[in-house]
Order: structure tokens, then C-alpha cells, then sequence
């Protein structure tokens, strides 16, 4: 504190040595050694939490370094919140539902009151956004993000898939729709990719020198993880007839036509969109005889197949196959393998 | 600060923005600045202290910080040239300014020119040198009606009668309730309101809000009505929900992953075993036909055998035809 006190007062370069005659606490160093020791960790403390200490001589005849702080870089600039804005704020900094985001938000907030801003932490109550990120790759991605670094981790394209070695530049990390992703140069496939965080397992590792990395100017984190996740685009329309009064959820979805009659049943035609046929297919599928593919003749052959698939699955009663534990194993085997 | 103090941490940090809070704030109860530093009375009380023995020897008055109390409060009378904050590093812009861009993209939820306006004015008072990096956030908002018409029944403190998707049991029907909460989670918005048919604090997702007509009559959720606890996620085990154990081939592996799942044994074969936690019969029987044949209901029993019966039903009809 006394340090900064002292580096803030000056203009000039002031060498090591007139500091530690100048701040209180130098003087107790029993050596030169033991108060170089004390002025180094002080030094790294104050770059830690982003106060610009500056390195320079006063003249060409200065022998040593000097340090000062350059004050119009340290100071916060000015900034005046109508209430209304400060209650934004408010709801902002209670978004991150993470310790590391949380905890920025609340020392960026102090900072704010610091500078008269007055920020009541309960405005906006009766709305209450979370973004969660409780992943465990989420901590040391967002360091090495921050810090400019390339990662390497072992990631699962998808949960079935056998999990792979990856190196990327990182350039994000995003939430999209309530899960997080790595956006990144992946330079084994040398191509821009979208890893889901629940995808990557620990332990993820920093390499390279910090500041390497730094994405491209103009780079759309959000909507390169909108295009890779998000939903596939329209390919055509389905007609469905739906049982009366069944369905709910599928008429919700798409758009009725108008009654009609299926084997003397009575309900409605629904148009649906197609985009995924295995999605749809099962959406419809899961209703049985409620719902009947009237076209595309493919999307009736795969509802059919599924069910001729799930009749066969479901014929017998449970099967107890040799490597299929009984209730008691399954207890054991469940816990230790639980994640 | 004495320097050569190692174990300061994020003390350092707040008595750089006590001396400028001070005098932001002339005359504040030390209870309060406290509060708003988000530290005990007594943690406070010890940096005011601290911060009163800081200055340098053989400057003038001016270099010092001296501070005077009375009775509760406190005033900084010498601030040492300590009169603004240390600008925000690059981690706090980023949090702040990351949130608040994020809140801007959800109409309806708040007004997005106020979290416009905010952010400009932090944008600026933090400089371009520490504009974030690295953290992107696209909350979604597909919902802008029903966001919207359940914001102004919050702000106006009015009950609403919805009609409302119940997933689980595939059924669209009528509530009155009494609103609590806007809240977005998961990427997902809800209202939090008191239900009066289902007589409890329910969550319902907006998308599946059809319609919303705002009464003459007062919220009034019963004092019994608590605040969902958000911090362990949405979905907590029910106890009134049963266990299914279902077998997984990898094609319907991604169920583990949407739904909340207990428990999960890995086979060499790529097949999956979970538990699945259900409370409609009729919808763990439409997600495992639907699932045709890439996933077995192995347990309950009378379950599996109505997912065969369904299947059976569903084929005989289009040989029917």
C-alpha cells in the first residue's frame, strides 16, 4: 500500500534504493539481499492485480532502473450510472454462476462504488439470469485463454466415441444455450473447432509461451458456435395424421391442416418441418398408433423400422445374459464406475 | 500496507478502493461501506485502521491518508492523492462487460437500451486496453412475447393464468399462478410462480407457456412459497420419481447426456447401462419406442412390455392399411 502511496506521488523515476529509504516496512529489512527479496514479491503483487509499473531511468546518466506508476493508467476513468443502468449492472455481476467469473464481477463492482457509482446488489430482483459453469475444464481453459496460450486435452467427440489427443489455440470460451464450448484453432486438423467442455476430460494443459495466441480480428465466438451446434436447416415438410385429443407436444411443433379420419379414427393432418429425419422420426415414433406418417414415404419406412426394432428389443422379458449383473452387482459396479 | 506483507491476497486490492470509496461516500456507516465491500464490520474496521497508519515520512500532510470517525461513520479527511479506483483488469472488464453484452441480446427479460447504455459508459471508463477477451455468452431468447407479458405481471405484482405444455404427461392445460421469478438458467427461461391447482412453487419453461393473460388480482404466493435453490442446478432428485434402468447402443448414447441420469456402466461393446429418473409411465414408454430399438427398457417390467405391446399396436395398424 505504502509502495503504491509512494510510486503514485512521483513523476520520476525513483531507483530502488531512494524507495526503500522513502516507504515504511523497507526499513525493517535486516540485508540488501533480504529487501530485494521483499521489493521483487512486492513488484510481481502489484502487476498481479494490473497496476502499470513502469521501468525507466530519469537521465542517460541514471546507472540503475527506477520505477513509477503512470497515474493516468492506473486511475479508472470517470463514468456516472442513472439508476436504472446500475440496476443492469447489478444483474450482470450476478450472472456468473462460477467462482472465477463471480469473482471478477464482484471486484470489478467494488471498483465501480469505488469510483461513486452506487450499485444496490438486490436491484432487478424478480429476474434472475445464471450462467453455470461448473465443468471442470472451465478454470484452467478460461486461464489459458486469458493468458494466450495453446491447450492440450483429451476430448470425446461424442459420448460414445473413444476420446482423442488435441492441441488448440484457444480463442473462447462460449456459452451457447446453457453449455459451454472451446472455440479454437485445432492444429492437428489445422481447422477452426467448437469442443463442447463436458466433452474435454482433465487433466488440461497449458503449453507454449503466454501471449502466443490471439484469435482473428473480427472473430464471432457466439456465431461459430451457433453454426457448429446449432440446429440443422429445413430439408422439407412432413404431413402427419395425429390420433384426437393425442400428441400434444408434436402439434405444438408444427401446424394442423384439418381434420381427417385414419381407419375410421378420427384426429387432424399436421405439417411438420423437417430438419433432422432421425430426430422427427423418433419424435414420431414414440406416440405408436397416434401418429401415422402420411409423407415423405422415407420418414414412414424409418418410423416403421423403429418400431419393428423396438417390438424385437422388448419382446422377451429382460434378458439375463451371462455379463448382465443381477440387481446387487449392478449397485456395485454402478458406484464404482460412477462419475 | 507495510511493504514486505505477504499475506495481503485480495486485501491489497480493496484498500486501493477504500480511500476512493470514502470519499465517494463522506459520512458512511461502517456497516454499510462493509456491506458493500463485501467483508465483515470487523475485517472493515481493521483495513480503516491499516489504511491510517499509511503514508510516507517526510512528505507533507498531503501524502497522507487520515481518516475521522464519528460515531458510525466514517470520513477520509487526507486521501494521499488516492481520489480514483484502479481501473479494472482485464478478468473484471471481461466478466462485467461479457454479462451485460449477454443481457443486451434478451429482450423482454430486461429493458436491453438500459444494458446498452450501461455498457457504453463501461466500455469507455475502462479503455480499450482491457477490453474483454476470451469469455463469450449467447443466452437465448426465443420467447420475446411471453418474456415480456410475464416481466410487466412481475413489475405490476399481478397473478397470471397460463396454458401450459406439460412435457411428462404430453397435455396442454390451464393454471392460475402466482408469479415469483423470471429466471434463465441452462440456457432456458422459466417463471417461477406459485401454482394454486398443484399447490407448491413450480418452474414452468416459457416455451411451453402458450398463452398468458394477466389478472385484475394480486400475486399472492403464501409465505410458504421459497425461492428455488439454483445452486446445484435445475433438476434435483424427486423422491416421488421412480428408477428405470435402460440399456444404450451408441446411436441413442446422447440420452445419457440430455437427461438427467444417475448412474452409468460402460460395456467394451460401446452400450450403456443408466438409470433414468421418470414420473409418467406414458413418457418413458414414448421416449424408449421413439428411441426404435437403439435403447431396451430393461427395468420396470410392466414397462417393457408395454413398449412391446405399443410397438405391436403401432404395426398391426399400418398393415391394416
Amino acid at each position: 500500500m505504502n509502495l503504491v502511496l509512494c510510486l503514485l506521488s512521483t513523476r520520476q523515476f525513483l531507483s530502488a534504493e531512494r524507495i526503500r529509504a522513502t516507504v515504511p516496512g523497507y526499513d525493517g529489512a535486516a540485508s540488501d539481499e533480504a529487501f530485494f527479496r521483499m521489493f521483487e514479491r512486492d513488484k510481481a503483487e502489484l502487476r498481479d492485480l494490473g497496476i502499470p509499473l513502469e521501468t525507466g531511468r530519469r537521465s542517460m546518466f541514471d546507472t540503475v532502473d527506477g520505477y513509477r506508476i503512470a497515474r493516468q493508467d492506473y486511475e479508472l476513468g470517470d463514468i456516472e450510472l442513472a439508476a436504472d443502468e446500475a440496476a443492469a449492472v447489478a444483474l450482470a455481476a450476478r450472472l456468473w454462476d462460477s467462482p472465477e467469473l463471480a469473482g471478477a464481477a464482484r471486484g470489478a463492482l467494488v471498483k465501480l462504488r469505488a469510483a461513486g457509482v452506487e450499485v444496490d446488489e438486490a436491484a432487478g430482483a424478480g429476474v434472475e439470469p445464471k450462467v453455470r459453469a461448473t465443468e471442470p475444464a472451465f478454470g484452467p481453459l478460461l486461464a489459458a485463454v486469458q493468458a494466450g496460450r495453446a491447450v492440450t486435452f483429451e476430448h470425446r467427440p461424442h459420448p460414445a466415441a473413444e476420446s482423442r489427443r488435441r492441441t488448440v489455440e484457444p480463442w473462447g470460451v462460449v456459452s451457447w444455450r446453457g453449455r459451454w464450448y472451446l472455440v479454437g484453432h485445432d492444429r492437428d486438423r489445422d481447422d477452426v473447432r467448437c469442443f463442447r467442455l463436458s466433452r474435454i476430460e482433465e487433466p488440461v494443459t497449458a503449453i507454449g509461451p503466454a501471449g502466443a495466441i490471439q484469435a482473428p480480428e473480427g472473430t464471432d465466438l457466439v456465431g461459430l458456435v451457433r453454426d457448429s451446434a446449432g440446429p440443422p436447416p429445413v430439408i422439407g415438410v412432413a404431413r402427419v395424421w395425429v390420433a384426437e385429443g393425442r400428441a400434444l407436444g408434436l402439434r405444438r411443433l408444427g401446424r394442423l391442416l384439418g381434420p381427417r379420419d385414419h381407419h375410421g379414427a378420427p384426429g387432424e393432418v399436421l405439417e411438420l418441418e423437417l430438419r433432422s429425419p432421425e430426430t422427427i422420426a423418433r419424435w414420431i415414433g414414440g406416440h405408436g398408433p397416434d401418429v401415422v406418417v402420411l409423407e415423405p414415404a422415407e420418414l414412414a419406412d424409418a418410423v416403421r423400422r423403429g418400431w419393428a426394432a423396438a417390438a424385437r428389443a422388448h419382446a422377451s422379458p429382460a434378458p439375463r445374459l451371462a455379463d448382465q449383473p443381477s440387481d446387487e452387482q449392478l449397485g456395485v459396479e454402478l458406484r464404482s464406475v460412477a462419475r | 500496507m507495510s511493504a514486505g506483507q505477504a499475506t495481503l491476497g485480495s486485501r491489497l486490492p480493496r484498500l486501493l478502493s477504500l480511500v476512493p470509496y470514502l470519499l465517494a461516500h463522506p459520512g458512511v456507516r461502517v456497516d454499510q461501506a462493509a456491506a458493500d465491500f463485501g467483508v465483515t464490520e470487523k475485517q472493515l474496521r481493521r483495513d480503516l485502521e491499516l489504511l491510517w497508519m499509511c503514508g510516507l515520512p517526510g512528505y507533507g500532510p498531503g501524502d497522507l491518508v487520515d481518516l475521522s470517525f464519528a460515531g458510525e461513520t466514517v470520513t477520509v479527511t487526507e486521501d494521499a492523492g488516492m481520489r480514483r479506483p484502479l481501473r479494472l483488469t482485464t478478468a473484471e472488464a471481461t466478466a462485467l462487460l461479457v454479462a451485460l453484452r449477454a443481457l443486451a441480446e434478451v429482450p423482454g427479460m430486461v429493458d436491453t437500451d438500459v444494458v446498452r447504455r450501461a455498457v457504453a459508459k463501461i466500455e469507455s471508463a475502462v479503455g480499450a486496453a482491457d477490453a474483454p477477451a476470451g469469455v463469450a455468452v449467447g443466452l437465448t431468447a426465443r420467447e420475446e412475447e411471453t418474456t415480456a407479458s410475464v416481466r410487466a405481471a412481475l413489475d405490476r405484482g399481478r397473478a397470471l393464468r397460463i396454458r401450459y405444455y406439460t412435457a411428462s404427461r404430453d397435455v396442454v392445460g390451464e393454471r392460475t399462478v402466482d408469479p415469483m421469478r423470471l429466471l434463465l438458467v441452462e440456457g432456458r427461461e422459466y417463471l417461477e410462480a406459485w401454482c394454486r391447482s398443484a399447490e407448491g412453487v413450480r418452474l414452468f419453461r416459457l416455451d411451453r407457456v402458450d398463452d398468458v393473460v394477466e389478472l385484475a388480482e394480486p400475486a399472492a404466493p403464501p409465505p410458504s412459497a421459497r425461492p428455488t435453490d439454483l445452486s446445484a442446478g435445475l433438476f434435483r432428485p424427486d423422491p416421488e420419481q421412480r428408477e428405470a434402468v435402460l440399456m444404450l447402443e451408441r446411436e441413442a448414447r446422447w440420452v445419457a447426456e440430455y437427461y438427467p441420469v444417475d448412474e452409468l456402466v460402460e460395456w467394451a461393446d460401446g452400450r450403456a447401462e443408466v438409470r433414468l429418473r421418470f414420473t409418467d409411465d406414458a413418457w418413458l414408454v414414448r421416449l424408449v419406442l421413439g428411441l426404435g430399438g437403439h435403447a431396451q427398457l430393461l427395468r420396470p417390467a410392466p414397462l417393457r412390455a408395454a413398449v412391446a405391446e405399443r410397438a405391436e399396436q403401432a404395426l398391426r395398424g399400418l398393415a391394416a392399411s
